[in-house]
């Protein structure tokens, strides 16, 4: 192990920060999967998969990639929100991990929502 | 490839002992059954605080916190809310007194309201990796003062955050490196005081099992500050998880060229020993500790001189102490000193215990009230009980009564009210204590641990511990209170160094505090929180009685009688009061009456 210079400390810690990023549950924007059992059958994992590996290729760092349950629309699973900060959450439907690729390119990191994919933008009112 | 969750799971002392080790083996198994090793990631991390609920494990990013698990939960737990994303909420904390769940961390009191410096990383890194404490700003500070500060800023710095020794004293940190770095030597060094001893504190063990490297970061800054370039870290050797964890870190930091010769190429040597104490708690003591070190019996010696490992200048601050320091130089003297209140500044982490229902591992700035730190963080007293004193700083410390609860935690206004800072150490005792009782057990453990060197010290806590035991034992005499004061001033008086100056402090303050409860016993004979054995009497109320027979079949001695659905009787003769059918009662019949009342009620 070479020793380190101060420059260094920003590498080391670059190695690791998008998990830091991760465990401290912040982020630019969050991307989640539905993952019901549902989901699952329908096949959200490799629609899962193929977002860990766009975030890994493209070395993304200030993005946190998320599951949650059931989003209650069955029929239209897999399905992807996306949560950019200070607008609305919008909702993916009929995913598949390309079209989840192209989700990730365009919308995630480019800011721009596919609107022919999307669902709908905002979430349920809980109460 | 990073992972979409990380499994934070506590692999602390007390969690290990829950059993979060099998928890974590289980966790791995259930993963790698759904085939989730790519995704889910289970990482080990440091005490989370809240020790009482453990094993603990907190997901990550969602923060959502389990609690009280068992292996046979993790099946359903790792199906549900890793694979199919629902939170598990029957493994999840309620509130005393609620009924639904909390699921994330940080919406948890005990959580909300503490503040982390020393304890920033916890549960936040796995202790074993340095590359995640230098992601967390780890080292930076350290590149901080070696390129860009001189040691008088960087001592200047640590002056105006007003930082104080976290070990007990209190002594300003700043000013006690200031004076070192004006001593002219060929060598210095530099300790970390781990020592920790009080009953109940842990502290410095969870803060070296959490996070390793911001203890070793503030080492290296306060000996660049001093000029020194060796130091030991002074743990003790029942702290085998903390040593090893250390030790490890150590190997990691040199290997990076965070410890050893010319640290960032900039000409600074630094390196430090692990020195294994063998947890005798006089060691705590600064010049007892220096003499473990030099391999001499560990005895306190007269101050001054100043304490000086090999007759050398010597800067031995306490493992909260220097944890801090990264944190001060990183974030600003300014940013440290706006926390606290006017002498006190910045954080104090305390080991809450005792009858609280969140006993466990606190950060708070200071000047937080008492009753903050009970109620809010630890969630009250346990089974509706009432509040009697919350005792801070372990044996050299004091009882603080109920009624002084809103006290601002506060180095100065704990001393005011009897009681010390300390290191850290916080039981709270409820309305079922003896004050008598708990003072004895205090003085017990300082007729333990006194090194025997002063003879005010070994006699007098051995004498006050005699009186306290006959007190115990309803053969108190008038004038024993007196005598208490007496003898505890001139063991404070006496004795060479802060274990002996402070060994009275509980009894000195429970009897300043509740000298009713000392004459209740020594006069009336009476022990008015039920706890000494021999003032009193089990009884069972006829009147309450439903004749169960639940306290008959409990009863080991065959001291219960009576014919089933009709009231039950206790054998005097035959009653060892082990308390098993008070325990058991549900309906309340079961008593404690004093020796007193129930002669009268003879005599009558």
């Amino acid at each position: 192990m070479p020793k380190l210079k101060p420059g260094d400390l920003d590498k080391v810690a670059g190695k690791v920060k998008r998990t830091m990023l991760m465990r401290e549950g912040s982020g630019r924007s969050k991307v989640i999967v539905h993952m019901g059992t549902c989901g699952i059958a329908a096949g959200a994992r490799p629609v899962m998969k193929a977002l860990m590996d766009e975030m890994e290729s493209r070395d993304v760092k200030d993005v946190l990639l998320t599951i949650s349950s059931c989003a209650g629309l069955c029929s239209r699973e897999p399905m992807v929100t996306v949560e950019m900060e200070g607008k609305p959450a919008v909702k993916y439907v009929d995913m598949t991990p390309e079209k989840a690729k192209e989700v990730f390119v365009k919308h995630v990191l480019g800011g721009e929502m596919i609107k022919e994919y999307a669902l709908a933008a905002g979430s349920e009112r809980t109460f | 490839m990073p992972h979409r969750a990380n499994v934070m799971i506590c692999t602390c002392t007390n969690c290990i002992s829950n059993g979060s080790l099998q928890i974590k083996e289980a966790l791995e198994k259930e993963i790698s059954k759904h085939k989730l090793e790519d995704d889910i990631q289970v990482v080990p991390t440091g005490a989370s605080g809240l020790c009482v609920k453990g094993p603990i494990l907190v997901v990550q990013p969602d923060g959502i916190f389990y609690q009280k698990l068992k292996t046979k939960d993790i099946p359903h737990l790792v199906e549900e809310h890793l694979l199919k994303g629902r939170p598990v909420e029957s493994l999840m904390y309620v509130s005393p007194g609620e009924k639904t769940p909390i699921p994330e961390l940080r919406e948890i009191p005990f959580f909300k309201d503490q503040r982390l410096i020393a304890l920033r990383n916890r549960g936040m890194i796995d202790p074993d990796k340095i590359e995640e404490y230098i992601a967390r700003d780890g080292y930076k500070a350290l590149a901080k003062v070696l390129t860009s500060m001189a040691p008088e800023a960087v001592i200047e710095e640590i002056k105006t955050s007003g930082l104080r020794g976290r070990g007990g004293a209190g002594f300003s940190t700043g000013r006690k490196w200031e004076s070192r770095r004006k001593m002219q030597d060929d060598m210095k060094y530099i300790i970390c005081n781990a020592d920790e001893g009080d009953p109940g504190a842990f502290m410095d063990r969870s803060i070296i099992e959490a996070d390793p490297h911001s203890v070793l970061e503030g080492m290296a800054i306060g000996a660049y500050a001093i000029g020194a370039s060796y130091g030991y870290v002074y743990v003790r050797i029942e702290y085998p998880l903390a040593i090893e964890r250390m030790e490890l870190a150590v190997e990691q930091a040199r290997e990076y060229g965070l410890l050893g010769k010319n640290i960032f190429d900039t000409g600074f040597d630094f390196d430090v020993e692990i020195f294994k104490g063998a947890g005798a708690f006089v060691c705590g003591e600064t010049t007892a500790l220096v003499a473990s070190i030099e391999s001499k019996p560990p005895e306190p010696r007269q101050r001054p001189p100043r304490t000086a490992l090999w007759g050398k200048p010597t800067v031995i601050n306490n493992v909260e102490t220097w944890a801090n320091v990264p944190a001060i130089i990183n974030w600003g003297a300014k940013w440290f000193a706006e926390i606290g209140t006017e002498k006190s500044k910045g954080t104090k982490v305390f080991s809450l215990a005792g009858n609280v229902n969140n006993a466990g591992l606190v950060e708070v700035p200071m000047g937080i009230t008492l009753k903050e730190i009970v109620y809010d963080i630890g969630g009250g007293i346990p089974h509706g009980k009432k509040l009697k004193a919350v005792q801070t700083g372990g044996p050299s410390g004091g009882f603080i009564p109920e009624r002084l609860l809103d006290l601002p935690v506060d180095y100065e206004r704990l001393q005011e009210a009897g009681a010390i800072m300390g290191s850290g150490g916080m039981v709270v005792v409820d309305e079922d204590t003896c004050m008598v009782d708990v003072a004895k057990y205090f003085i017990e453990f300082g007729v333990d641990e006194s090194c025997g060197k002063c003879t005010a010290c070994r006699e007098g806590s051995d004498v006050m511990l005699q009186i306290l035991t006959r007190i115990c034992a309803g053969e108190g005499q008038e004038g024993d209170i007196e005598l208490l004061e007496e003898l505890g001033q001139a063991v404070i008086d006496a004795s060479l160094c802060g274990l002996g100056q402070s060994l009275p402090n509980p009894v000195l303050s429970a009897i300043r505090h509740f000298r009713d409860e000392y004459e209740a016993h020594i006069r009336d004979k009476h022990c008015p929180a039920g706890v000494c054995k021999p003032l009193f009497q089990f009884k069972i109320d006829e009147e309450k009685c439903t004749g169960c027979g639940l306290c008959r079949k409990h009863c080991g001695h065959g001291a219960i009688q009576g014919e089933s659905k009709s009231p039950h009787t206790i054998i005097a003769d035959k009653c060892t009061k082990c308390g098993a059918c008070y325990d058991v009662c549900t309906f309340n019949a079961v008593t404690k009456v004093a020796n007193s009342v129930m002669e009268a009620a003879v005599s009558h």
